[in-house]
């Protein structure tokens, strides 16, 4: 099948391109950085909104909570949160190589776990609602985290975060060495940030690859089709409601972290929770790609990201209106998706179709069932 | 014989209008159950109250002596306790085997068994069920993309897949054609007759269910009206004037 | 265990705790609010400062329900738009707030123009009618018969447009406009508090509006044909369709009223209160709250609901303070969210 010839290829080719991206195009790594991260987004709504069929509009909601529990991760062990966090500034905050990376690699932890559980929790008050409830439930559960996160002084309320500085002594140290020749620690670390979204992007792809090929793939699709049917087997549907909508939290709470980390200043409304801006770009891109397939979100996400790069700034100021425009389009329109349009054009290349072949006498068949 | 299901005393009413009233039934294990009765007679509010589809207002539901009245949908499907629907519901967007796979039992509730991925038995298993109600051809077609009359039968293919222990069937012969109705009253018998499935069937068409079932008990206006043998029903001079409008 | 016992057991104990069994459903609700604001001023010293005001300053009461009655008149006649929309064509319309908005800026321009704001009325009706058609025959025609989040998801898009639209043309400052009536002060009791006469004007005009358009759709509903139209389209657009009836002409008539009545809302916002590109998301959410508290189809309901939900607005804006605003509008969805599901789920059902 072609399906084959071209899989392994085409893996490796983007995993080199990925690798080498930083070098080749030393003027956007954090441009392409964000993309990887657009993709964690888009499959991470995908699991819940394509797959399960539950639309979340708050999923925004784990990247900002994420966020924040790394960011209270990497200051705390070694200042009072509340004394760095304090708008008069008066404390004098330095990082050393081992306190930042150990506060990082904290901070990461903290923010999957963490989202972990809030999304269990969250999940207890949610899961009882179906379709449009659940998605209003959730775009509330978002909004109402920005505005409580707001006015929580302890964590900066609406002044932000500063996160600790990528420490300058890295690109002397032997450790962190990179073939680049002469490099600011200001390059280090977009490279360094950049590796690790792809490799956040990358983990990501390949976890749900291998979900949607296991029992629990099949059970999202289920829930998706008929819940109540779902429930009529056995089903334990709350539990993978629970469980999927865990796993989105946790790959969409390290890149909160990681992203609060490039940007290096994070506030509630703009930066962590931004329902209108980052929370919709999910949804758009799983749809535009075609959401429910592994591929879609992927494809919507590269192209709505490019698409965005590329002429954002030409659009001077009309760009939210764009967005709005887009998002009306692509669901009147074009709601299937690209993958989504290929499948209704090429079912045969996805497996679908009558199989003319046989299976042998019945009264065999019925022997073998009893086993 | 035993009794697998018991029902007594159940009622239940929808605001003001009572569709059960204090039913008492039971379901011997091995056999084929029916359950007949005008439109409106409370017939599938007594199938969802048994599978705990809604709370019942007074009585009690019994499962091999257990009490399951007070358990939930999912919970009582995992007791082996099955049923179909009267508008056939499927996974759509799924195709036949896939629609096999999540029919699977969901009885043994250990972790790993949900991250497992499908084996070659289940799907030889899927595939010979597929086989047995005529579907083996479509398989890799989409659910939905299937005539209501073999969606029924996919229904039907997955409830068997589960390997309840009763399966409950709302009028499994409402909108297939006539030739296939033998068909499919064939793989009912056998069933029954080789996997020891139990049966509790609901039905309009009284050829078929005469022919089919041992006992048949009769509802009108949420109450048992007779119960017996096709036999003894069919001479029942009040099942008669309920079904000709008498009242 | 003699059958009838368990049979009793089986009929109350579904898992609930057993103050909740007794209590009936609006009280569950009442609960938890209490619940969560007691939770709220016990951690805010803040809050308890301003709790201790109220006590002791009781005039101030007077104030504030007063003024979330005025509120919560005119959120009631918002969410009345989207019960009626939501009711008859099953539309969850998320840019219900941005018409609101809209309705806002017709009377601020005309203010700003040297016209008094009441007679934006009128225009904002017949031009937010307008739109209304035209929004419904680019977009919501064509998503009407799909799945429910798609018609959801095309109205946030509607919403994006109309709310950055709007931030291109006025600005994103904050703006009212100013009808020109003056304010009492009342005294009683060696404390006073100040009563706006537009408030008073507004608040009767949208209960005068509330009654007139309730008599008037009531009237609408029964004797014309559109009306008979409309209720059956309500029950099964299948059906009236095969009787013959033009539901695209009922829907676009049905959404068109919506956003009249919206933009009739937005005037008195506009006149008692401020407007902003960027409040039609919390406008939208109140049209939520309230529509998803009191059940469509249920106009009594919805007017409590509405009152309630000004007081309730008015109350921890003052109590917690005016950063909550939101944060409380958004923290009752949810709790009403949360309350509708413990009602359900007491009947094995979900909320859908």
């Amino acid at each position: 099948m072609l399906k084959d010839k071209i899989e392994r290829p085409g893996y490796l080719l983007i995993a080199v391109l990925g690798l080498i991206a930083p070098m080749v195009f030393p003027a956007y790594v954090q441009q392409i950085a964000m993309l990887w991260i657009m993709i964690v987004f888009a499959l991470t709504w995908d699991a819940m909104g394509g797959q399960m069929g539950y639309n979340s509009l708050g999923n925004i909601f784990f990247f900002g909570a994420g966020m924040y529990m790394a960011a209270v991760a990497q200051i705390w062990p070694w200042y009072d949160v509340g004394e760095y966090t304090d708008p008069a500034g008066a404390l004098k905050t330095s990082f050393t190589i081992g306190q930042y990376f150990t506060g990082l690699a904290l901070g990461i932890v903290m923010a999957a776990v963490g989202s972990v559980i809030l999304a269990v929790l969250f999940g207890l008050i949610v899961f009882g609602l179906r379709g449009p409830y659940f998605a209003i439930g959730t775009l509330g559960i978002a909004i109402a985290a920005g505005e409580l996160i707001g006015a929580w002084d302890w964590v900066g309320g609406g002044g932000g975060i500063r996160l600790p500085v990528f420490p300058s002594g890295t690109d002397a140290d032997p450790l962190f060495r990179v073939p680049f020749g002469a490099i600011t620690s200001a390059d280090l670390q977009g490279i360094f940030f950049y590796w690790a979204c792809f490799l956040l992007a990358a983990a990501t792809f390949f976890f749900f690859r291998w979900l949607y090929t296991t029992r629990f793939g099949l059970m999202l699709n289920a829930i998706r089709d008929d819940e109540t049917k779902s429930e009529a087997l056995g089903i334990r549907t709350t539990l993978y409601k629970t469980i999927a909508w865990s796993m989105s939290a946790f790959f969409l709470g390290i890149s909160g972290a990681l992203f609060g980390n490039i940007i290096g200043f994070i506030e509630p409304l703009e930066v962590a929770f931004p329902t209108v801006t980052f929370g919709i770009f999910m949804v758009l891109m799983a749809l535009l790609g075609g959401k429910g397939t592994l591929w879609g979100p992927v494809i919507g996400a590269t192209l709505f990201h490019v698409i965005k790069e590329v002429t954002w700034t030409h659009l001077l100021g009309w760009q939210w209106v764009v967005l709005g425009l887009l998002i009306v389009l692509t669901v009147v329109f074009f709601q299937q998706g690209i993958v989504g349009w290929i499948q209704e054009r090429r079912p045969e290349w996805f497996g679908i179709g009558v199989d003319r072949g046989t299976a042998g006498q019945q009264a065999d068949a019925a022997g073998k069932i009893a086993r | 014989m035993t009794h697998l299901i018991e029902v007594e005393g159940v009622s239940k009413a929808f605001g003001g209008v009572i569709a059960n009233n204090a039913i008492t039934m039971s379901v011997e294990k091995g056999s084929i159950t029916g359950l007949i009765g005008p439109n409106g007679s409370g017939k599938t509010t007594l199938f969802n109250s048994i599978v705990g589809f809604h709370p019942i207002d007074d009585g009690s539901i019994r499962f091999r002596g257990q009490e399951i009245s007070r358990l939930r949908v999912p919970q009582i499907a995992r007791l082996g306790l099955l049923r179909t629907f009267q508008q056939t519901r499927i996974f759509k967007k799924l195709n036949c085997v896939d629609n096999m796979y999540a029919a699977l039992s969901h009885r043994e509730g250990h972790f790993a068994g949900m991250f497992a991925k499908k084996s070659g038995e289940a799907e030889e298993r899927a595939e010979h069920l597929l086989d047995f109600v005529g579907l083996y051809q479509k398989r890799k077609l989409r659910a939905g993309d299937l005539s209501f009359g073999q969606q029924k039968l996919l229904e039907f293919a997955m409830a068997v897949m589960n390997e309840p222990e009763v399966l409950l069937l709302d009028e499994p012969t409402a909108g297939i054609n006539p030739t296939l109705i033998n068909g499919l009253i064939d793989r009912l018998r056998l069933a029954n007759e080789q996997f020891g499935l139990t049966l509790f069937v609901i039905e309009h068409n009284m050829r078929v269910i005469m022919n089919l079932a041992q006992h048949i008990y009769c509802l009108a206006h949420g109450e048992l009206l007779a119960d017996g043998s096709p036999r003894e029903l069919q001479e029942d001079q009040r099942v008669i004037d309920a079904y000709l409008g008498a009242h | 265990m003699a059958p009838s016992e368990t049979a009793s057991q089986a009929r109350v104990g579904l898992g609930m705790p057993a103050w909740l069994k007794s209590s009936s459903d609006g009280w569950t609700l009442f609960f938890m609010l209490a619940l969560v604001c007691l939770c709220l001023v016990a951690i805010s010293e803040n809050a308890r400062n301003n709790l201790t005001i109220l006590e002791v300053a009781w005039q101030q009461n007077i104030q504030l329900l007063l003024d979330g009655l005025f509120i919560g008149a005119i959120f009631a006649f918002a969410a009345y738009g989207l019960a009626l929309v939501w009711g008859v064509m099953n539309v969850k319309n998320l840019c219900q707030g941005e018409y609101v908005i809209m309705g806002g800026y017709i009377s601020y321009c005309m203010y700003a123009n040297g016209i008094h704001p009441f007679f934006g009325f009128p225009v904002a009706i017949v031009l937010m009618f307008g739109f209304g058609w035209l929004m419904y025959f680019l977009v919501i025609k064509r998503v009407i018969d799909r799945d429910l989040f798609t018609s959801l998801l095309a109205t946030f898009g509607i919403a994006i447009v109309l709310q950055q639209g709007l931030n291109l043309i006025f600005g994103p400052e904050v703006q009212t406009a100013r009808s020109g009536l003056p304010t009492a002060t009342i005294t009683i009791g060696g404390g006073s508090f100040t009563f706006a006469w537009i408030k008073l004007a507004a608040f009767l005009m949208c209960g005068a509006d509330a009654g007139r358009l309730a008599l008037v759709i009531v009237l609408f509903m029964k004797r014309s044909r559109m009306g008979q139209a409309i209720r059956a389209t309500a029950q099964d657009p299948r059906a009236a369709r095969v009787m013959g009836i033009d539901t695209g002409k009922v829907y676009a008539f049905t959404y068109s009223l919506n956003a009249a009545i919206c933009g009739a809302a937005g005037v008195l916002i506009a006149m008692i209160w401020v407007i902003q590109p960027f409040y039609g998301i919390t406008h939208s959410i109140r049209s939520f709250v309230v529509v998803t508290a009191a059940g469509f189809g249920n106009l009594p309901g919805v007017i409590t609901a509405g009152l309630g939900l000004g007081v309730a607005e008015q109350y921890s804006g003052f109590v917690l303070g005016a950063d909550f605003q939101q944060a409380t509008v958004v923290g009752l969805l949810l709790l009403v969210l949360i309350w509708r599901q413990i009602v359900e789920n007491k009947y094995r059902r979900v909320v859908e």
